[in-house]
């Protein structure tokens, strides 16, 4: 079987697929792509099932080696890609021949890449997914991050049309999010709801795939942080008694204990996951409606549907 | 009981019940989450919490227009009465040696002795309240108030796998290495999550809890986590 091998992981290298639902309801995290959308972009233009396993780079990629012909494709940040030195496309197919490198270089925009194989990576599935997650040591390489050495077996083609998409914009420094009131809007006060829609936070050193510390003015609650242990989404912004919000990501935990301001819709939450620590974040509040017409120029966007 | 419908984002809905701990919510909750799972809807997954049922939606779905509405009918039609009491889970601690380092601290919470603390966290049945945070980890209530010390002001940065813990009221096991800030009181050699195993899942929400206690030995026998 045709397989691409690690020579160096770079800084998080993970194999994922769309997530591992069905489960939650006993802890476990879905993970998935921090960006679904160009996951499903790469897989597309492949001709995969959109949620084939492929690997989420981020920001220092890794170098590989094929030891045999491998359709691949690239999508989200733009990271330059060079296979033997020369350039790899992003957002089209190319071929890498046996024995070549892929060798990853500098960031011009965005946080995490996507590479998909055609025929995508035929890692073992846990619990039905492909999906790594990090903090329960769940998933293919026992939920870790790739290291030197790993082997990534490719597939066979599904045999799928494959189709062209638009490719995500990339935020460039930090991006306005759009926002729905969250279960426990009634427990922040006035000035919370004031600064959520008129400040501006940062993204604190401290973040990752679980999710984004948000650095910027003290959001307050209107009575106790705390609340009875129930399920977070992707992309709810819980607010512990320090004030401090997190915005909750792909690998967050499936419950937590802290009130939650709002929510990231779902349109939205790929540029999230491009954003990086340092870059600023503003939100919005929106309609359902409005949420849900933003989420269908999405997949508009997706089919390659001229917006 | 009272019951309200929250839209959780576009893609979920919180159906909440009172805000308690009572065996008698939480059975509620895991009625209305049963009778959703029969249901004809697009969803995508369900999370029953203490006092809540979180239901994940695809949110372009045709029928997730009207799927508050139909949210609602269902949760409002189950039962009040069911008693969803699971079985009994008899789980083996070692509280010796090494395996308590917080007995003192929550010893002295009680202001009692270390073995008044272990022999009050055997007394208690416990209810599993929730399964969540990584897979397999049981909240369970309710811990005798007299050990139901606070969470640590500072979290730990690695709890040992197999971890017993107190905090504020709940008991759990720690299934992986993670970062926590539960006062662990001892260790079990179980595990609480084994894809190895015909059941993975040791433990599921609303069923009951028993502890007992075993030497050092018989923890080093035992241990599925490669630690003897």
């Amino acid at each position: 079987m045709t397989a691409l091998t690690v020579v160096k992981p770079g800084m998080l290298t993970t194999v994922q697929d769309l997530g591992r639902r069905g489960y939650q309801g006993l802890g476990v995290p879905v993970s998935g792509p921090m960006d679904a959308y160009s996951h499903r972009l790469a897989n597309q233009l492949l001709g995969n099932d959109p949620s084939a396993a492929a690997l989420e780079i981020t920001l220092l990629g890794p170098e590989l080696v094929a030891d045999g012909d491998v359709t691949c494709a690239l999508t989200g940040a733009d990271i330059s890609v060079t296979i033997d030195g020369k350039p790899a496309p992003i957002n089209e197919p190319f071929t890498v021949r046996a024995g070549a490198h892929l060798r990853w270089g500098s960031r011009v925009g965005g946080t995490r890449q996507t590479l998909a194989v055609r025929g995508g990576f035929d890692v073992p599935a846990t619990l039905g997914s492909r999906a790594t997650h990090v903090v329960s040591r769940m998933g293919p390489f026992g939920g870790r991050g790739l290291r030197a050495g790993d082997v990534l077996p490719v597939g066979a083609a599904v045999g799928g049309r494959a189709i062209a998409g638009n490719p995500l914009e990339l935020p460039q420094g930090g991006a306005r999010l759009r926002v729905m009131p969250g279960v426990h809007r009634d427990r922040f006060t006035e000035d919370a709801w004031g600064l959520l829609v008129h400040a501006r936070f940062t993204i604190s050193p401290q973040s990752n795939r679980m999710g984004y510390r948000l650095d910027g003015p003290v959001l307050t609650h209107t009575r106790t942080a705390d609340i009875l242990s129930e399920a977070t989404p992707e992309g709810v912004i819980q607010v512990p008694a320090s004030g401090q919000p997190i915005l909750l990501l792909a690998e967050r935990a499936t419950t937590g204990g802290y009130a939650t301001i709002a929510n990231i819709i779902t349109a939205d939450l790929p540029i999230a996951g491009q954003l990086a620590p340092g870059d600023w974040i503003e939100f919005d509040i929106v309609s359902r409606d409005d949420a849900l017409a933003a989420l269908r120029r999405r997949e508009a966007a997706l089919r390659g549907v001229a917006r | 009981m009272d019951l309200r419908i929250v839209a959780a984002g576009d893609a979920g809905w919180l159906i909440e019940l009172p805000e308690r701990i009572d065996a008698a919510v939480n059975s509620r909750a895991i009625e209305i989450a049963k009778a959703i799972e029969c249901a004809e809807l697009p969803i995508t997954d369900i999370v029953v919490g203490y006092r809540s049922v979180m239901v994940y939606i695809d949110p372009l779905a045709d029928q997730a227009a009207n799927i508050e509405r139909r949210l609602h009918d269902i949760a409002t039609n189950t039962s009040s009465d069911v008693s969803n009491t699971g079985p009994l889970v008899k789980v083996p601690v070692c509280y010796d040696g090494p395996y308590g380092p917080d007995l003192a601290d929550v010893a002295a919470f009680g202001k009692c002795d270390v073995a008044e603390v272990i022999d009050r966290h055997l007394a208690q049945e416990y209810r599993v309240f929730v399964v969540g945070f990584v897979p397999g980890f049981a909240y369970m209530a309710s811990v005798d108030p007299k050990i139901a010390a606070p969470r640590r002001s500072t979290p730990r940065l690695r709890v040992p796998a197999g971890s017993v813990a107190v905090a504020a009221g709940q008991t759990g096991i720690y299934p992986v290495e993670t970062p926590g800030g539960w006062r662990l009181i001892g260790r079990c050699p179980v595990k609480p999550y084994d894809p190895n195993r015909a059941q993975p899942f040791l433990f599921h929400p609303g069923d009951r809890v028993r502890f007992h206690r075993i030497s050092e030995s018989e923890y080093q026998n035992a241990t599925q986590w490669g630690d003897a």
